[in-house]
């Protein structure tokens, strides 16, 4: 993973010169490590040390001491999203470049975890994967076969996903530790609940006929299937917080295999 | 199938195990590990990627309920997916039992699934206190170094749960497919209530937030039962 160093680096380390603007090549680099930048979470310093890890590159250029400095400031504990983990990557390796007060860095570093990890969760885990979720099911249900279904998912998926990670470590280059301003973006504030409406609205539109291929021969019972779900989800919707649908789906099916065996 | 063939035709579905494990949090996300992906893969390793479809399918509108937030514990829909997939594909098409014993066993895996990438995690956290001088230090070694542990770690964590869970629930699923005692209708029914109802507890959930959502649902509830009448 480890690329040797330019000999305009080792010089501008020696010298403790001005380091050299960050390169396509650094930029490049640094994007690919993003994509493993949770490859050592942790209860204690979570993505902490992937910050550091998808860093490394950009920050190549620094003098020797600010280098390792730097490095082991962005090694410490840290939490985001990790599809906008680049914005803090790339703010905060902008920041080290521009030889910003460590002290400084350091609180802004601290301010980003919150926002970070709280948009990306609303807009991707809740909103976007939900969203290519239900478009997916809904090739399903139409008839599709495995190769379009899988092919829909990961497309549209994929699309966004890598989209927003290039977006970030983008915009987090280009604007330092400036860079709250752009989480404000309409997307990030309007976004989570547009994509909520359209999966309301295809949700409603899929189930019937995901659950009418699902179901096959079962189909004569799918009138008190429907009554069970409706009371189902609304028991699940009533005690969610203390119990997660698929552990209770496991329990129920378990009491079903064993009846079954045991008929 | 002798334990000998069994172990040999296990190991490539354990590799696949091993990507889409590691996809789930490590490195891609490129959602390889979703159950609809997963499951299809792993019922295409055995040459029925539709029976894995179908198995996925189920588990995706049971997988919509899990939000992957921080440090929360959830369901790892890789493994379960492809071991679901492998056991619905291997059973015969017309068995009453297929669907409700993959659908079990690929949640059982995902209990176990989900525990394994609790001990990831904390063996990553020593981990990182062992090399933590080194890395208070800027080390670039071993930051690196403590990265592709955490990676390696979890591909063995993929192969590993995949192996086991195939080792073990593979056969037992076949014992009990063989004896099973619902009929077709019932047992197709049994399985499409429990995915619809987690799917609609998850939808509730995802979306009660937003302004007219509910109204939304119903709307494409609707035309749904419409569409579905048509057919």
């Amino acid at each position: 993973m480890t690329e040797p160093e330019s000999r305009a680096t080792q010089s501008a380390r020696r010298d403790g010169g001005t380091p050299a603007p960050v390169g396509a090549r650094a930029v490049a680099a640094s994007f690919i490590r993003l994509f493993a930048v949770q490859g050592s979470w942790n209860y204690e310093t979570m993505v902490g040390n992937g910050i550091a890890f998808s860093m490394k590159p950009l920050l190549r250029n620094l003098p020797e001491e600010r280098y390792h400095a730097a490095l082991a400031r962005q090694a410490r504990y840290f939490n985001a999203h990790p599809y906008l983990a680049g914005v803090a990557v790339g703010s905060l390796a902008r920041g080290e470049l521009d030889g910003e007060d460590p002290v400084r860095v350091e609180r802004y570093r601290t301010a980003l975890c919150g926002p970070l990890g709280s948009v990306g969760d609303q807009l991707v885990w809740a909103g976007w994967l939900p969203l290519c979720s239900l478009m997916a099911l809904a090739a399903f249900a139409l008839g599709a076969g495995p190769l379009v279904v899988v092919c829909i998912f990961l497309g549209a998926y994929n699309a966004g996903h890598i989209a927003l990670r290039a977006w970030g470590l983008r915009v987090g280059l280009r604007r330092g530790l400036r860079v709250a301003p752009a989480l404000a973006n309409p997307l990030f504030r309007e976004g989570p609940a547009a994509l909520a409406r359209i999966s309301a609205v295809l949700a409603g539109l899929i189930l019937p006929l995901a659950l009418q291929r699902i179901i096959g021969p079962g189909r004569a019972l799918a009138g008190g299937v429907a009554v069970v779900a409706v009371i189902g989800a609304v028991i699940l919707a009533r005690f969610g917080a203390r119990a997660t649908g698929w552990r209770a789906a496991l329990g129920l099916l378990s009491i079903f295999v064993l009846y079954s065996v045991a008929r | 199938m002798t334990w000998e063939a069994l172990f040999l035709s296990i190991l490539p579905v354990s590799l696949l195990g091993a990507v889409v494990g590691l996809d789930m949090v490590s490195f891609p996300q490129i959602m390889l590990s979703r159950p609809l992906v997963s499951a299809t893969l792993g019922g295409a390793f055995v040459g029925r990627a539709g029976a894995g479809l179908l198995i996925g399918a189920v588990l995706e509108l049971i997988a919509l309920e899990t939000l992957p937030f921080g440090a929360s514990r959830y369901a790892e829909w890789g493994t379960a997916g492809v071991v679901g997939g492998v056991v619905m594909a291997g059973q015969p098409v017309s068995s009453a039992g297929g669907l409700p014993v993959a659908m079990f066993v690929a949640l059982a895996t995902a209990v176990f699934s989900s525990r394994s990438m609790v001990w990831v995690r904390n063996w990553n956290a020593h981990e990182a206190r062992r090399l933590r001088s080194e890395i208070d230090a800027g080390s670039p070694t071993a930051i690196d170094s403590l990265q592709l542990r955490g990676l390696t770690m979890d591909l063995v964590r993929g192969f590993a749960v995949t192996f086991v869970a195939l080792l073990v629930l593979y056969p037992l699923s076949h014992k009990i497919v063989a004896v099973w005692g619902v009929d077709a209708v019932h047992s197709r029914a049994f399985v499409t209530a429990l995915a619809a109802t987690v799917a609609a507890g998850a939808i509730w959930t995802l979306t009660h937030r937003a302004a007219r959502a509910g109204w939304l649902f119903i709307l494409g509830l609707g035309a749904g039962t419409v569409l579905l009448l048509l057919q």
